[in-house]
């Protein structure tokens, strides 16, 4: 286990370390201590470690990992794994606007509630919410799921894209051209698979899924606001 | 004009100012309708510009260099404040973002061949890195824009710059948009995105708003690509004094101003023509606001919107630019709307000049297509070489005119080189109306 004080080596110390390792490293397992809010802590990771965070981070936390799984044992800023492309990102505490902004890939697990614009954008990130998400979640989503197993603020899903939003408790209000479609048993499973991968023990039959109409896939005067 | 039954004299027929035949041309299509007209390119309003400065040469008490003989620098760094590598480029002349989608692979492949030709960089757009782009780019500055299409960290590390895209001149406050016609396989894979919808970019960033957390994503960005490669900050016309300031307040090596007649793939007219401020009233507040901060010359002031021709860069730099950006113009040198193609443009119901309908991906010069059969009709190293052609003439009409003013390096060009034509030129650019030594807003008139 190799241990980093953050506050003590400095935020370009801990990120070139962890840059550092390769593929086949033997030092899988770092800690960081010292967080204390920290932004951009572990950025571009690209092997596959664990990073366990002992502390609350400030923006941009695990920004843009690849293969890497990071633990956040306290709660996040903005932006959290925003633009992810692989790996694991796991949140104890409850994560500020934009969680998973843009995620290209991998998974993004917050045990606590996700502020607004939660999954804005993203591109095929997973991400599980086991509380509740804010307003505008899933702006303009283009790929992959987001699950939220408490309520949903307004606008879920404005004007998104291919995205699949699976929502178990309220929805304030749902964007423009997202829409309530029917579970499947194939979205069953899938969702039953992101639940066990996220940690939760809820049941998929318990949830509702949303997606796009489709309605502002070409544009069309009727459409305009 | 009179009535020829009772010889009686009448009024001419006299067309409104006002309601132009191209103004009521217009309302006829949004009736018929109903949407807005999109089209590529940049404001085609005119607008004072660049030609309505002069240089004034060498005097008495200037004394000029010799014409081919006396070294003339263009040479520029771009990205010295904290950049562990800046870029250095032979010429002061860069190619501007444009994306894989909005142009041809063949195209973007002239753009990267002709400006390595030349000693500059050339830049991606939105939609993300092509290896073909890579691959014939010595030098290439990945744009990170508010869309995040194909954005990911491999690309961003093989980049020589990153720049963040806040503002375009065409457009500012606007977002992107790329119709169906031209996502074809591959433009909608790199996207993320079903083939063929109207592809919409966002207008602002998803993961900050404002200054402050602008700060936060360069940090992060820096920290990725471990402080290695600059970090510019693209802003439109809009406020440069303040847009500029807050840009280096927020830690960016370069600042890129694109002024209203910069372009764009495919935007509203409306947007294009009424919005934003023409690139000769921006070059000015945005140096104050760099020399304000004590920044002039340390974070570089790249200048991008109409620039064309050798005399453009000379009164940019004499402005206080270190560096200009082309976009149009080098679509041009490459093959756009050239008079070969007009009895195609005819068909499409438009003029060898006047063809802006990019989005529609139908470019008989085969680079505003993802038409396969029109994009062959580009080829790409005959392209870079013309390219590479017009950057050296731009370049050396620069150094004509720095020289004929007495300087050995571009960057000596000097606002007191310059007298206005026009009052409204001499109020933007800050320089004397020829034949006084006042200019608008200048005191002791």
């Amino acid at each position: 286990m190799q241990v980093f004080d953050l506050e003590a080596e400095g935020l370009r110390a801990l990120n070139s370390s962890l840059h550092g390792q390769a593929e086949n490293t033997n030092q899988t397992h770092w800690e960081v201590v010292n967080p204390k809010g920290s932004h951009a802590i572990a950025v571009g990771l690209d092997a596959p470690i664990e990073v366990n965070v002992k502390g609350s981070t400030g923006y941009y936390c695990a920004g843009m990992n690849q293969q890497a799984t990071v633990h956040v044992h306290g709660s996040v800023g903005p932006g959290a794994a925003e633009n992810m492309m692989s790996g694991m990102v796991i949140v104890e505490g409850d994560a500020s606007q934009y969680a998973g902004a843009t995620g290209h890939g991998g998974t993004l697990v917050i045990k606590g509630n996700a502020s607004s614009r939660c999954g804005i954008s993203m591109k095929g990130i997973d991400i599980i919410v086991h509380g509740n998400i804010g307003h505008m979640s899933a702006f303009m989503a283009q790929s992959g799921n987001l699950v939220v197993c408490g309520d949903a603020g307004d606008a879920l899903g404005d004007s998104l894209y291919e995205a699949r939003l699976f929502v178990r408790g309220s929805v304030k209000s749902l964007g423009a051209d997202c829409v309530e479609k029917e579970m499947r048993p194939e979205h069953i499973e899938l969702l039953s698979e992101l639940l066990i991968r996220g940690g939760c023990d809820a049941k998929p039959e318990e949830f509702k899924r949303y997606g796009s109409a489709r309605g502002l896939y070409n544009f069309n005067i009727d459409n305009a606001y | 004009m009179k009535d020829d039954t009772h010889n009686i004299p009448r009024t001419m027929p006299i067309q409104s100012a006002t309601f132009t035949n191209e103004i009521n041309a217009e309302i006829r299509r949004a009736a018929a309708t109903g949407i807005y007209d999109i089209r590529g390119g940049g404001a085609k309003r005119k607008v004072p510009h660049f030609d309505d400065l002069l240089f004034l040469g060498a005097s008495v008490s200037r004394y000029p260099l010799e014409g081919y003989r006396e070294k003339c620098d263009t040479s520029v760094l771009l990205g010295t404040r904290f950049a562990k590598n800046p870029i250095k480029l032979d010429i002061p002349i860069t190619i501007a973002g444009m994306s894989f989608g909005a142009l041809s692979g063949p195209a973007k492949e002239a753009l990267g061949r002709g400006a390595s030709l030349a000693g500059t960089s050339t830049t991606t757009g939105d939609g993300g890195m092509t290896q073909e782009e890579r691959g014939h780019s010595k030098q290439l500055v990945y744009q990170y824009l508010p869309s995040r299409y194909g954005m990911n960290p491999n690309d961003l590390r093989k980049a020589d710059a990153i720049e963040i895209v806040v503002g375009q001149g065409a457009k500012p406050g606007g977002g992107g948009m790329l119709l169906g016609q031209k996502i074809s396989d591959r433009v909608a894979e790199m996207r993320t995105l079903p083939k063929g919808i109207d592809q919409r970019s966002s207008c602002r960033h998803p993961d900050w708003t404002g200054p402050d957390d602008l700060e936060i994503k360069i940090l992060e960005l820096r920290e990725i690509t471990n402080g290695r490669v600059p970090i510019y900050v693209k802003i439109a016309g809009a406020r440069p004094y303040f847009d500029t300031t807050l840009a280096i307040k927020a830690g960016a090596d370069v600042v890129v101003l694109d002024g209203m007649q910069g372009g764009t793939a495919a935007t509203q007219d409306v947007f294009i023509e009424h919005v934003g401020q023409p690139t000769l009233a921006c070059i000015r507040p945005a140096v104050k606001a760099l020399q304000d901060l004590g920044m002039h010359r340390k974070v570089q002031l790249v200048i991008s919107g109409g620039i064309r021709t050798g005399a453009d860069v000379a009164k940019a730099m004499a402005l206080g630019a270190d560096a200009v950006s082309i976009g149009t113009a080098a679509m041009i040198a490459i093959g756009d709307n050239d008079p070969k193609w007009e009895a195609e443009y005819q068909k499409l119901g438009t003029t060898t000049g006047a063809y802006d309908d990019w989005h529609e991906g139908l470019d008989p010069a085969g680079i505003t297509t993802q038409d396969p059969e029109l994009a062959a009709r580009l080829d790409p190293v005959e392209a870079g070489r013309r390219l590479r052609n017009y950057l050296s003439v731009m370049t050396l009409e620069a150094q004509t005119i720095a020289r004929a003013c007495g300087h050995n390096h571009l960057h000596n060009l000097e606002p007191e080189d310059l007298c206005a034509l026009t009052m409204e030129a001499a109020a933007m650019a800050q320089v004397p109306l020829a034949g006084t030594e006042w200019y608008p807003g200048k005191g002791g008139f």
